[in-house]
């Protein structure tokens, strides 16, 4: 007799559990004390001169901040897009539109990580 | 087996069929605003990198952002993270089983659509006062 219990016994029906709504509360949790550092970041240099916003860059507390907000907001908004993405597109669309928002979030994520170590480490 | 299933017929109403409700379009503006971050931290990534490129890169963008259109994105990208951040700090209070009565439901949207406001404009007043008008 298959009754709805048999379907979410042990890791469920997706086979994940609760790992991705999980993630999404860590890592949102993680982002509210980082995007406010974040937002300051960003209203306090506009207009500043290249060598005033690039050594506030390097700063070691700031790039380690900038770096911790990179990863965590990389994998929220993975984890946002896929979530919207499943609820409004769907067939071989959903696919796509998936690993799009995958890739988009690769690849802000290592661009942003990348640059912040070249600011950083100065070459 | 699952085709059998798969009836030709909406999974669930379509939103249409319902009356605009406030909690409705806070949960939509939440996804929107999700969104926007999104195209924000594009935003993010291009200074980055224009940062690391050299003062020559950093110039473009930072015109970019000098004019009234780069002021009005940021503007929204400021208050776009601001509401989804206490948008998700009320779903986080609700995670823990609290304020899911109709009248908290209303006062925490409430709450949010003001506060998200009134903090986008303080975050920018103080920046800019704080930088002497330049």
């Amino acid at each position: 007799m298959a009754t709805p219990l048999k379907r979410v016994r042990g890791l469920g029906a997706a086979h994940s559990g609760t790992e991705t709504f999980w993630r999404q509360r860590v890592t949102a949790i993680a982002n509210i004390p980082l995007v406010i550092f974040l937002i300051l970041s960003i209203v306090g240099h506009i207009g500043a001169p290249y060598s005033e916003v690039r050594a506030y860059l390097a700063h070691p507390v700031v790039a380690v901040l900038m770096l911790a907000l990179i990863a965590s907001a990389a994998i929220h908004m993975r984890i946002g897009l896929k979530e919207i993405i499943e609820d409004y597109v769907h067939g071989g669309c959903k696919i796509v539109a998936i690993l799009a928002a995958t890739f988009f979030a690769g690849a802000v994520g290592l661009a942003s990580a990348l640059a912040l170590l070249k600011i950083s480490l100065g070459s | 087996m699952t085709n059998k299933l798969e009836a030709e017929r909406p999974l669930s109403p379509h939103l249409q069929i319902y009356r605009p409700m406030l909690t409705m379009m806070m949960s939509i503006a939440h996804r929107i605003t999700g969104f926007g971050n999104a195209i924000g931290f594009a935003l993010l990534t291009w200074w980055l990198v224009a940062v690391s490129i050299g003062p020559e890169a950093y110039s473009y963008v930072d015109a970019f952002f000098g004019s009234l259109i780069g002021k009005l994105l940021l503007l929204l990208f400021t208050w776009s993270l601001i509401h989804h951040m206490l948008g998700g700090l009320r779903h986080l209070i609700w995670d823990t089983g609290r304020g899911l009565d109709k009248t908290s439901i209303e006062v925490l949207a409430w709450l949010t659509i003001l506060s998200s406001i009134v903090l986008t404009v303080l975050v920018w007043v103080v920046g800019y006062a704080l930088k002497g008008g330049q």
